[in-house]
């Protein structure tokens, strides 16, 4: 009779502590949701996918469906003069960055899903041009991922600028992860590095290897969309959306291969597998992947002192739960995670202003300060 | 009369393959796999379940057999605002997914007919091309 009775509670026990174990440690805790709360700086943008701040009272976002704001002081004005931007499932318009010396040249970067030449379809393209007010001039194309394809997924993206004066931008897999992450021949799947005036850098990794893309700075990524500099290290800092549970953070070396689809710690959506491996020699261990996925996109360090407790940790958004994560890191490895601003919307972009607060763009709101109580 | 019998023959031959032009379900099911691996899988998920309070269901959903001309329209130029699908509210954006008419047609055919779904009509180009904002 108690055999009996205890059989199904075992096992019902084994369940539970099967199922919790599936998470990737640390465990994520929900801390006091009260500690933290949001301003709103900007609303009414669907997707607030890039931002970069022109001043503490003015920054420029970009809205994906193909919009790039001007805000002033929280009042949005379009900016003309973007090019025509290809809308096909993840990708629009994208990131968008301020060329490091913007106060006197007035050149700004961005990233956009673009249809150019012959084949149906498009890639991911990396443009530049002088903004003056509300209006975008000399657009000059610095970079555009081939072939066209009619795929909606993985087009990136984010642009980051090094202390060494190079900019790093990303193009994802493009739906088509057997032929592209591996093969240096091919765009998507990498981090490319370039001069700031779109110039390939002559020590480029892969400049000197014949038929290999020379603007490739690391490669083997399904699709960043989070990237950041270490503001001690100086490292470049990435997330990437893995497959059912794989997103990744990595830090980027020069020439490094991060595996996919070679090796990942995901698995298909549907949930058969991708591949057994999990490492390879010659490729890259993530410094942390999320089981499950939180769908990464858009991290940012916190490196000022207007938060008790968080300086040096790092701030990720999650589409799929609709939360910020913070991270602590010691000596590379992820310590503690903690869910801030549960239910927040949908992040997806963190940034760390010039004023040392952070901001997040939530899809369907806007752009929102970060604010501790 | 041997030119008539030919003139006759190729306007039924015109006929016959104007009639059909009309993708058959199963077909037009099979691409429409396609269209939902590359476009809806990530959010919706794998048997249209979605994530219960963040991507409504499409499994045996009470807003889409009920709605279809609101759901075509939502993947023809999006969608956004609070909805009720089987007693829950969503309040997310469904982007447009810059998907041609008989891309939407594929796509509407392949969850109509998955997961428990059943629906009579098939869904045509034509239909999606008569839905307006």
């Amino acid at each position: 009779m108690t055999k009996n009775f205890f059989a199904p509670l075992f096992i019902g026990v084994f369940f539970i502590i099967s199922c919790i174990s599936q998470e990737n440690p640390p465990e994520v805790k929900t801390p006091d949701q009260s500690k933290f709360s949001t301003e709103t700086l900007v609303d009414g943008i669907d997707i607030p996918w890039g931002m970069d701040f022109i001043s503490e009272n003015e920054i420029l976002v970009t809205e994906k469906k193909g919009v790039l704001y001007r805000v002033s002081n929280g009042e949005k004005a379009k900016v003309s003069g973007l090019p025509e931007i290809y809308q096909r499932g993840q990708g629009g318009l994208m990131d968008i960055a301020l060329h490091p010396d913007f106060k006197n040249n007035k050149v700004i970067y961005f990233t956009a899903a673009v249809h150019l030449e012959g084949e149906a379809g498009g890639n991911t393209a990396l443009y530049c041009g002088e903004l003056n007010g509300t209006s975008l001039s000399k657009l000059k194309l610095l970079y555009k991922g081939k072939p066209n394809t009619k795929k909606g997924q993985h087009w990136g993206s984010r642009i980051v600028f090094d202390d060494k004066g190079y900019l790093f931008f990303t193009i994802g897999d493009r739906g088509n992860r057997d032929l592209n992450p591996q093969d240096l021949k091919r765009d998507g799947g990498k981090i490319y590095r370039l001069n700031l005036d779109g110039t390939i850098p002559i020590d480029n990794p892969f400049a000197n290897q014949e038929g290999a893309l020379k603007a490739i700075y690391s490669y083997g990524h399904r699709n960043p969309q989070g990237m950041t500099i270490h503001p001690k290290t100086g490292e470049i800092w990435e997330n990437e959306h893995g497959p059912k549970g794989g997103d990744e953070i990595n830090i980027i070396h020069k020439g490094k291969n991060y595996g996919w689809p070679v090796i990942t710690y995901g698995i298909n959506y549907s949930g058969t597998s991708i591949t057994e491996k999990r490492s390879m020699p010659g490729m890259e261990q993530p410094l942390y992947y999320w089981v499950p996925s939180i769908a990464p996109s858009g991290m940012a360090f916190s490196s000022s002192n207007v938060y008790k407790k968080c300086k040096g940790n790092l701030f990720v958004g999650s589409l799929k739960y609709k939360y910020l994560e913070r991270l602590v890191i010691k000596r590379g490895k992820v310590i503690k995670r903690e869910k801030i601003l549960d239910d927040v919307g949908r992040v997806r972009n963190v940034k760390e202003g010039p004023d040392g607060y952070l901001y997040l763009g939530v899809e369907g709101k806007g752009v929102l300060k970060v604010v501790q109580r | 009369m041997k030119i008539l019998f030919g003139i006759m023959g190729l306007f039924i031959l015109f006929e016959v393959t104007t009639l059909y032009q009309k993708k058959p379900l199963k077909q037009s099911m099979t691409d429409g796999e396609e269209i939902y691996q590359d476009f809806c899988i990530q959010c919706h998920l794998d048997t249209g379940e979605g994530v219960s309070g963040v991507f409504p269901p499409l499994a045996e959903s009470d807003y889409l057999l009920n709605n279809i001309e609101m759901s075509i329209r939502g993947i023809k130029y999006g969608l956004s605002g609070p909805i009720e699908v089987n007693g829950e509210e969503y309040n997310g954006i469904m982007e447009e997914q810059g998907l041609e008419n008989e891309e939407i047609a594929d796509v509407m055919n392949y969850i109509l007919n998955n997961w428990g779904n059943e629906f009579e009509e098939i869904i045509t180009k034509e239909k999606v091309a008569s839905i307006n904002k």
